[in-house]
């Protein structure tokens, strides 16, 4: 995993729930390829048109609150999200995240420094976010240690593997 | 420290813990429910060959009940398989109903315990002093491979709530209300505690509602002290040894509200969030296409029998289509007998098998663009039962018996003996 993410802003608002993220109807759904097409839809159904594979979701606070799907993951990771920073994520979601190696960056006052399409540079160790577009700097919270060991295994399940073949 | 972080060390082999600390607990037990595939897939992807304890994991199929298609039918039957081959011992098949329910009817659920299911609403075991909480499918699979997982000891909110709740006001009203005073967000990563005399007064029923809904403002956890009434429960279901642990004296809430429900007004959540509650009042000429009563934070016994003596002899209102799924078979089987369901059959409802139905947009009465829900269950989100253009209103029980014979948002009270108010 590498420690400094590169990518152009995509921004969505506040309280983004797991339906919007990826609707019920969909829960079925078992590829991760077939779940990837269905990325944000309830957000917005041209989500994945303004989206290229490697950007940054920027979100206002509360994201990923609803259920408990990991297919609301699975749906932004597979599709290509490389990281999303809010002032806060829930707590579901913000655990299937670290455990399917997805980076998420709490930052309190990100909203009001970013726009859609601005190039970010973030640093998951330190929680530094450089607005590469604007030359601004913005300081998120830094990744707890544990978080980071899990997703510099790329998730919980490569840890666990990874884990049990030390024993 | 609070009970909830005595709960954790004794889980976690500690004297103590305390909160932002990351810990390694034992789980009691675990809990996968048909939607959730992926905790089967993750299992073997984590090289799991031998679940960690085939009597403490249950697989319940209550979010398509029975499978409306075929991919949902062949998750079902892979999960039928693994259950065999795995020697588990508790399978819940579609008959069986919403898992915190059915749960609780078992007897799997006591003060004390840390139950963990893929669902968000597992906050509803709070009710009991159990730790119960929702984690994704992969977090459930290290569960089956290991019976631990990590957790973060979380801080604690006091919610304190008193007063006598109208004829009419149910504990629907109370959550609806809290939250919008509160907002969704109130809680996120911590725990919540409800107390208060209104809190002792609620049955078992009432204040499953209030846990479940804890979820919505974020939390992980929630947690009633258990009373003579829990530990009445507990041990009418099952066998059980347990303590009742309680908080120190000198435990630090990291917020405390108290509220006074006296004078609470049934309420409305306007879409498309749970915290935009408001008086009913203010809602009364939103006109409604389908009324749901139902899931497992509104299709219990008591929210029947509600329904059912709101109903009565009217008929629903010819505009309207009433969708009752009851909670369990339990609860479908009482309310046949005590004749709650013929009266809503009599009245124009639609019945189907007990489960989670529409409340995720899956099946059993989802919504056209345009059209507007009221709900017994708890969100309200965009697309939640359908489509992105329908409105959801979450209500209480009596709030959605009320509107389905009237065919727009209507005051309870109105039809209830001896409430106040006087007009529709």
């Amino acid at each position: 995993m590498k420690d400094v993410i590169r990518g152009k802003a995509i921004v969505v608002g506040k309280n983004i729930d797991t339906d919007q993220i990826y609707p019920g109807r969909y829960l079925e759904l078992v590829e991760p390829e077939d779940i990837a097409r269905h990325a944000m839809e309830g957000v917005d159904p041209n989500f994945l048109k303004r989206f290229s594979k490697g950007d940054i979701i920027v979100a206002d606070k509360n994201f990923g609150c609803g259920s408990s799907r990991e297919h609301a993951v699975i749906t932004l990771k597979t599709a290509g999200v490389a990281a999303i920073i809010a002032p806060s994520f829930a707590r579901i979601f913000y655990r299937n995240a670290i455990n399917l190696g997805l980076p998420l960056v709490t930052c309190a006052n990100i909203i009001e420094n970013i726009k859609e399409g601005e190039e970010l540079e973030l640093q998951l160790s330190t929680g530094c976010i450089n607005n590469l577009t604007l030359c601004t700097e913005i300081k998120g919270d830094e990744l707890p240690p544990f978080v980071l060991e899990m997703i510099s295994y790329g998730g919980i399940k490569q840890y666990y593997i990874q884990k049990n073949s030390e024993k | 420290m609070h009970a909830i972080e005595k709960i954790l060390a004794r889980a976690s082999g500690k004297k103590e813990v305390r909160a932002g600390e990351i810990i390694q607990a034992k789980v009691d037990f675990a809990e996968v429910n048909d939607l959730y595939l992926q905790s089967i897939k993750s299992f073997y992807e984590m090289k799991g060959t031998k679940v960690w304890d085939p009597n403490k994991i249950a697989f319940i199929l209550d979010h398509y009940a029975p499978a409306p298609s075929i991919q949902s039918a062949a998750n079902q039957k892979s999960m039928r398989e693994f259950v065999k081959e795995q020697g588990i011992k508790y399978l819940f098949d579609i008959n069986a109903g919403v898992c915190h329910q059915v749960m609780v009817e078992e007897g799997i659920v006591w003060p004390g315990m840390i139950l963990i299911a893929t669902d968000s609403h597992t906050t509803t075991h709070g009710a009991f002093g159990a730790l119960g909480t929702g984690v994704g499918a992969t977090d459930l699979a290290t569960i089956m491979l290991t019976g631990e997982l990590w957790f973060k000891v979380p801080d604690v909110i006091k919610i304190e709530i008193n007063g006598k709740l109208q004829t009419g006001v149910m504990a629907k009203d109370v959550v609806l209300h809290i939250l919008s005073e509160l907002g969704t967000d109130v809680a996120v990563y911590k725990a919540i505690e409800y107390t208060g005399s209104t809190v002792r007064d609620m049955s078992i029923s009432e204040r499953m509602v209030l846990c479940n809904m804890a979820v919505e403002m974020g939390a992980k956890t929630s947690y009633i002290i258990p009373d003579e009434k829990t530990i009445e429960y507990v041990k009418s279901r099952a066998d059980y040894e347990f303590d009742i642990l309680e908080t120190d004296e000198d435990y630090k809430y990291s917020a405390e509200y108290i509220f006074n429900v006296d004078n609470l007004e049934p309420q409305v959540a306007l879409p498309h969030s749970v915290d935009n509650g408001v008086d009913i009042q203010k809602t009364l000429e939103i006109k409604v296409d389908q009324v749901f009563i139902g899931t497992c934070t509104g299709g219990r016994l008591e929210d029947l029998e509600i329904a059912a003596e709101i109903i009565g002899d009217n008929k629903i209102h010819k505009d309207i289509r009433l969708v009752v799924i009851p909670a369990s078979k339990e609860v479908l089987e009482k309310s046949i007998e005590k004749g709650y369901i013929m009266t809503l059959v009599k009245a124009g409802a639609t019945i189907t098998s007990p489960g989670c139905g529409p409340c995720l947009g899956t099946h059993q009465g989802l919504l056209a663009p345009g059209e507007v829900c009221a709900t017994t269950s708890s969100r309200n989100f965009p697309g939640r039962m359908g489509s992105t253009e329908a409105d959801i209103y979450l209500v209480s029980p009596a709030t959605a018996a009320a509107i389905a014979i009237n065919g727009k948002i209507t005051d309870p009270r109105y039809y209830i003996k001896n409430a106040k108010v006087e007009n529709k």
